[in-house]
Formats: C-alpha cells, sequence, structure tokens
C-alpha cells in the first residue's frame, strides 16, 4: 500500500467521509459504521485499482438495488469533480477536444451521427460511445444548439439523436443509452469546467434518476415504518383475550422443562400462547385523476402493506376495479409498479373518472365472498364521484361481511362532502374514517387505531376530525 | 477464536480462482465481496432475481475454502427453537430420573448439571458458531421469516455470540463466513443491512453465461451454447411471471445435449420450451413471440447474433 504522504490512507479517509456526506445528501442512510466498514474494505484490497474501489465501497455503503443506483450517479459525480479539481488545480487550461479536423465536422450530418450513436449504444463499446459523445457535442455546438446549462444541451442532443427513451418501451438498449448518457453529461461538464476555469456547483440528483418518481426514498421508509406497527396493532385484531377455557392445548415442550423444577411432576401447566389468526387485508385504492398528487402516497402505502402482510390483496380502480395483488408480488421496485398500473392496471377507461358506485357492485360481486370476520378492508380515496350514484348499499354490504372497514381520504377534511364527494353516504358504515395524505397522518392514524380498541367501531365518524389539524 | 484473517485470501483474484476451481464463475463484484466478507469477517446478504447463484455462492465458497456448509433454510413462522438452540427436555427427564433412581437428591447440582450443554440440542446457527473447525453458513431467503427473527439474528451476525439464558454467552470457536440470501420479497430491516456487506447479482451478460452453461454442461459446443443464452436473453425480456434462470439454462442445454440437436430452431425450441418456462401463461407467451423469431433452422451464431 502506496504511504505516500501526499494520497496516502490518510487523505482517502477525509475524501471517503466526504463521499459518505454527499450519499448523505441524497438521502442515503449511511451510518458511521458503514464508513469505517469501508475504510476497513479499503484498507484489505488496497485502493489503487478503480473498479475494485468502488466495488468495495459499494458492497459496505449502498445497502440495496435503489441504494446502489443512488451511489454509482453520486460516485461518478463526487470523484469525477474530485478528478477535475486535481486536474484543475495542476493545470488550469483544459484544453478542447483534440483529433476532430474543422473539415471533417463540417461534413457530418445529424443523421449520420444518431445512426452511428445508435450502433455504438448496441454494440456497448464504451469508448467508441465516448468518442461519439464529443463528436456530437461538437456538431451541436457547431449548428448553434448550444446554451452552456449542461442540463439543457443534454436534452436537446439527446433529442436531436433521437435517442430518448420510447414511451412504449421501444428505443435503443436502456442498458446502453444510459451509458451514452453517461459519457454526454461527463464529456459536458468537462467542457464547461474548461470554459470557465471552475466547477460547476453540485446538483442533487432528483432531476436525473431515482428510486421515487417524486418523493425522496426516507419517505418510503417512513411509511413502512407507519405500517409495521400498523401490522403489530392489526395482528391483534378478532384476539379474544379470554384466559382457558377451551380449545388451549398444552405446550409440552414448556411444561416439561417447567416440571424440572417439581423433580420431572408436571405441576404447572404451560399452555401454547392462542396464536392469533392473521389478519386478511383488503386494500382499495383509488388511481384517478382527482387523486393523482396522493396516489403515490397511496400506492407507496399499498407497496410497504405488501412487504408486512402476506395475506394480502390489493386493488386498483377508477371506472372499475382491478386486482394488482401479483403485480405487487412479482414486482419490487417502486417506479415501474406506477408505471404498470398505469399502464395496465385495466382500469382506466373512457372516461377516466371515478365511478364509486360500480366500483364497490364489482367488488362485492367479485371478491367479498372471500370476506369474514377476519377481513379488513382499507379504502384509499377521495369519494368524489363525478356525480354518479355512490352505491352505498353495495358498500353497506361490503362493510358488513368484512370484520372492519377503514377509509383514508387524501383530502382535508373541511372539503369533504362539498361537491361531489360522498364521504358522507360512506362514512356511518366505515369504523374508521381518516384524512390522510402526508406520512404523519399515516402515523397518527396507527397511533390511533393502536390507542381504541381492536374491531370495535369505536372509531366513529363523528370522531373523525384530523387527529393533529394542521391547518 | 481464530480471527478473520487467519487463513483468508490474500487479493480478490484469489477468491476468484478458488471459485473458478470449485466451479463458480464469478464476476468482478462477487470475487470482491466474497474476499471482504473473509478479510473483515463480515456477512454478506445476496439479493438478486431467482436462480442467479445466490445459493450457489454459498455452496461454492464452502467448497473453495475447504469448509463444511451449515445451512438454515428459512420459512415464515421460523423460530429461535428451530434454528438456535433448544433443551432436550426427553433427556432432561431421563437425567432426573436417572438421579431419582441412584437417590441422588441434591437440587443445586441436579439443576447445574441438567442445564449443561450435553443436553443442548443444537440448531443450525448455534452449530455454526461452535463448530471447531470453521464453516460456513447459510442463512437461504431470510426475506420469506418475520422482521422479529431478523432481530434474534442481529446478536449472532455482528458479535458471533449467541445468549443462552441458562448457560450464559457462547461465544464462536471460529469465524463463520456467513452467507444470507434473499429474493427481495419484502424490505429488510436496517439493523440487519448495517451488519451486513451488500451484493446484488443480477443476470450475467450473455458471454458469462454461455461459459456458466459449459462448464457445468460440457457436452454442449460452443456455438450452441452462445446460441442458447441469446435464446434465453430473449425470452427474459419478455415480460414473464417467471423468467428462466441460469440454473433452467443449464437444464436446457442438457436437454438439447440429450435431444442431440445442434442448432435451436422453431422445433426444437417448442419441444423442449418447457424446461426454461415453467408457468402456462409464460408458456403461450414464449410461444407466440419467441418461436417463429428462431426460424427453421437458420444456420446460427452470425456475427451479434
Amino acid at each position: 500500500m502506496s504511504t505516500d504522504p501526499d494520497r496516502g490512507p490518510a487523505r482517502i479517509a477525509d475524501r471517503l467521509i466526504e463521499f459518505c456526506g454527499a450519499l448523505r445528501a441524497e438521502g442515503l442512510a449511511v451510518g458511521t459504521s458503514e464508513v469505517l466498514d469501508a475504510s476497513n474494505a479499503l484498507e484489505s484490497i488496497g485502493w489503487e485499482d478503480e473498479e475494485g474501489f468502488r466495488e468495495a465501497v459499494a458492497a459496505t455503503v449502498a445497502k440495496s438495488r435503489g441504494d446502489r443506483e443512488v451511489f454509482d450517479l453520486v460516485f461518478d459525480r463526487f470523484f469525477f469533480r474530485e478528478a477535475e479539481a486535481e486536474a484543475l488545480r495542476r493545470e488550469p487550461e483544459v484544453e478542447g477536444p483534440e483529433g476532430i479536423g474543422d473539415d471533417r465536422l463540417a461534413d457530418l450530418s445529424v443523421e449520420g451521427l444518431a445512426e452511428a450513436v445508435a450502433e455504438a449504444i448496441d454494440s456497448g463499446d464504451a469508448g467508441r460511445m465516448n468518442d461519439l459523445a464529443r463528436l456530437s457535442i461538437e456538431v451541436f455546438a457547431r449548428d448553434g444548439e448550444r446554451s452552456g446549462v449542461v442540463g439543457v444541451d443534454l436534452q436537446r442532443i439527446r433529442r436531436g439523436l433521437g435517442i430518448a427513451p420510447g414511451g412504449d418501451g421501444t428505443g435503443p438498449d436502456p442498458e446502453g443509452r444510459r451509458e451514452f448518457e453517461r459519457q454526454l453529461r461527463r464529456e459536458l461538464e468537462r467542457r464547461q469546467i474548461g470554459q470557465l476555469g471552475k466547477l460547476p456547483p453540485a446538483r442533487p440528483l432528483r432531476d436525473l434518476n431515482r428510486t421515487l418518481p417524486t418523493r425522496g426514498a426516507a419517505d418510503l421508509a417512513q411509511v413502512q415504518r407507519a405500517i409495521f406497527r400498523m401490522k403489530r396493532r392489526l395482528a391483534t385484531v378478532g384476539h379474544d383475550p379470554r384466559r382457558g377455557g377451551k380449545g388451549r392445548s398444552i405446550d409440552f415442550r414448556r411444561t416439561a422443562r417447567a416440571s424440572l423444577e417439581t423433580g420431572g411432576v408436571p405441576l404447572d401447566l404451560r399452555y401454547r400462547p392462542r396464536r392469533p389468526r392473521k389478519p386478511e387485508i383488503y386494500v382499495l385504492c383509488d388511481v384517478s385523476s382527482s387523486v393523482s398528487s396522493a396516489s403515490t402516497f397511496f400506492l407507496s402505502v399499498v407497496h410497504a402493506l405488501h412487504d408486512s402482510f402476506r395475506r394480502l390483496r390489493s386493488f386498483v380502480f377508477i371506472e372499475r376495479i382491478s386486482e394488482v395483488t401479483d403485480l405487487f408480488q412479482s414486482e419490487r421496485d417502486f417506479a415501474s409498479i406506477s408505471e404498470r398500473i398505469t399502464a395496465q392496471g385495466g382500469v382506466a377507461d373512457v372516461s377516466g373518472y371515478t365511478d364509486y358506485g360500480r366500483v364497490w357492485r364489482e367488488f362485492l360481486e367479485d371478491v367479498s365472498s372471500d370476506l369474514g370476520p377476519r377481513s379488513t378492508v382499507i379504502v384509499l380515496g377521495d369519494a368524489r364521484t363525478n356525480g354518479r350514484p355512490p352505491g352505498s348499499d353495495s358498500f353497506r354490504a361490503v362493510a358488513d361481511r368484512a370484520k372492519r372497514t377503514l377509509w383514508l381520504n387524501p383530502e382535508p377534511a373541511a372539503y369533504w362532502n362539498y361537491g361531489d364527494s360522498a364521504m358522507a353516504a360512506y362514512a356511518p358504515f366505515c369504523d374508521g374514517v381518516f384524512e390522510c395524505w402526508t406520512t404523519d397522518q399515516l402515523e397518527d392514524f396507527v397511533d390511533l387505531l393502536a390507542r381504541t380498541g381492536g374491531g370495535t367501531p369505536s372509531l366513529h365518524p363523528a370522531a373523525m376530525a384530523p387527529p393533529r389539524p394542521r391547518y | 477464536m481464530t480471527g478473520p484473517e487467519a487463513d483468508s485470501p490474500q487479493t480478490p483474484t484469489e477468491v476468484r480462482d478458488a471459485l473458478g476451481e470449485a466451479s463458480y464463475l464469478a464476476d468482478e463484484s462477487v470475487a470482491l465481496v466474497a474476499f471482504l466478507a473473509q478479510r473483515l469477517g463480515r456477512p454478506v446478504l445476496v439479493e438478486g432475481p431467482a436462480g442467479v447463484g445466490k445459493t450457489e455462492l454459498a455452496k461454492a465458497l464452502s467448497r473453495a475454502t475447504g469448509r463444511e456448509m451449515i445451512r438454515l433454510q428459512c420459512y415464515e413462522g421460523l423460530d429461535e427453537a428451530k434454528s438456535l438452540y433448544e433443551w432436550n427436555y426427553r433427556k432432561q427427564l431421563l437425567g432426573i430420573q436417572a438421579r431419582a433412581a441412584a437417590g441422588d437428591s441434591d437440587e443445586a447440582s441436579a439443576l447445574d448439571e441438567l442445564f449443561a450443554p450435553e443436553y443442548l440440542l443444537e440448531r443450525p446457527l448455534l452449530e455454526a458458531i461452535s463448530s471447531e473447525e470453521p464453516v460456513v453458513l447459510l442463512i437461504d431467503e431470510i426475506d420469506k421469516t418475520d422482521q422479529e427473527f431478523e432481530a434474534m439474528l442481529l446478536e449472532l451476525l455482528s458479535d458471533f455470540q449467541v445468549t443462552i439464558p441458562e448457560l450464559g454467552r457462547i461465544e464462536a470457536a471460529t469465524h463463520p463466513i456467513v452467507v444470507i440470501t434473499s429474493n427481495d420479497s419484502r424490505e429488510l430491516t436496517e439493523a440487519l443491512k448495517r451488519r451486513c456487506l451488500y451484493l446484488w447479482i443480477d443476470y450475467p451478460d450473455p458471454e458469462r453465461e454461455a461459459e456458466i452453461v459449459r462448464l457445468h454442461e460440457p457436452g454442449i459446443d460452443e456455438r450452441l451454447a452462445r446460441r442458447l443464452v441469446e435464446v434465453v436473453a430473449m425470452v427474459r425480456d419478455l415480460d414473464l411471471r417467471k423468467p428462466p434462470s441460469i440454473s433452467e439454462s443449464i437444464d436446457w442445454a442438457r436437454t438439447l445435449v440429450l435431444l442431440g440437436a445442434d442448432d435451436i430452431d422453431e422445433g426444437t425450441f417448442r419441444e423442449s420450451l418447457s424446461t426454461i418456462v415453467k408457468h402456462r401463461a409464460d408458456l403461450d407467451l414464449v410461444a407466440e413471440k419467441v418461436a417463429p423469431a428462431l426460424g427453421r433452422g437458420e444456420p446460427a451464431g452470425s456475427p451479434g447474433g
């Protein structure tokens, strides 16, 4: 291992800490123990080789696939900037790209270039992609398409070359495309640094790709925590606290063990704890446009519920209802779940307006025979019926079959029952109605659930004002 | 306790070669994480799609290091008594009766003796840390267990020790290599992740997969193996319920060798389709989308596929 005082381990440790700071700024939970691990890992591999360096730090710091994506982006940005800063310090004049003659440049058409780029992306040749990235920047600068802002230029070039991702999944190989875009960004940044003679400010990654479309990953974690607590609460629903009585079975192992104290005579009988039956949960999530701002949040709630409960069936609805249990079980990545739900949930009909009446009727016909004394139905929706009949009879039938029915509404309680909101038609049949559109409120909901008795409709709709007023 | 560094390899390349000899073709990141796991003595959490060789990695590590492998298969409801330890109460009862028969009535010593290690039934986790020889411990499909079970693992994974109320703390005699696999069906707790090195294994690129297939089925020729992984990649690109894994590629290679096929055309493909696609709906989709694209006995292996 190198002991050069200028580039020795002490210096790399400082950089590592800074780097972990950058990761934290992007929402990764990097604890001190991870930083220590990373530095131990580096010590044992020697950190001269770039790929090894990256993998060693990644293995100790990025603990999920989503984390790893963010890690790679931050890694490139951080160490690229580091290298550039070093270059700048040593040699303020950064040369322009070399090897492209002006005459050759003038001949190049955008179409020809686009073709070459597509080829390089398909072949996955990184070196060629890098050359073409530089060339593209030159060509677009020649045509006057140059704003000087990296993001804008990147978009323009991407559009010009036709390598933007196709909405229907067509277009070039996504892996290669990302690689090419990374090269482009890198070159554009390099160029900008060359021109300005200083580094551009670091940007948060939120405008690049994140695991969640609109909210930070930390939010999802918070939702998950709240749901985990809810799991504990719901686990005891339908649990009869009577002690002894019929149907208790003796735990032979524990009785025998207790009998050791009395010389092997089983005086003290031990019973198996009465296993609370597992709750069955049915989540119905409105994904229509009127709740579009809340549906990301709702879907993350459903996502978290799937992590905690195995006996969970989830449905999304707009005009009709559609079961998405399989989708959530087979797909882990949150972004692609939302994509697939919108693309093929089978719920968006012609009008795209919610039809609650029809939704309840369909739910009642198709699913409600499965409902029983252990079922909890959770509805996530704004109860805006678009003037259509609310179908409260069907809803009542559903609520009667289920052990409990809970409704989470993403609108402030003050707006309920105004306009086409039919909350009042449903509230009497619910065991609880809650205003819920932030993780804080979700936690309040779980708290309230935990404080009140299991199963009894003590969460009376009259008391449905938000637990904590926040306006 | 033997330190984790005792006989650990010196470089990731060494690990990679050792794994190669144990017929596991590791890529850069797998070799590196396997190396770090041995150097730092940290458990490795391996995630990835089903059938990319997560469990196989543990087996290969066991072969490569010459350590015995202890496996704990997780399932919903797995608890301490089945994973860690349990008192052998039958033997304890017999012990009491034997003492009574012998006329021994010293209670204090009786209790001491009854909770001696000889009455302890070791389950995989305890077995792994109390083993005289260092072992490889595989905790398979941890995402199938409850979160409570993860919490129980924490003491074991961070300090390699187990506390048994009657006996006190049992520290690891040797340092096991711990491999934890997860199919990513639920989010694991932060506390567990914090104690582990993380490794994501994805489907390998075609060249490596062709190598893997040939390693496990030497009878297949290179051109056919390449063609095979290309077709499998096509199938994986479809939106299937259960995309074919590496082990299915290998099975398919074996089938093709048995069938004596020297190329994959539409006929062969349809015949042997069920080795790589295991779901009714998937079968239809694949038959419809991939089979016609294969053509009838067209010469395979054209450059770039």
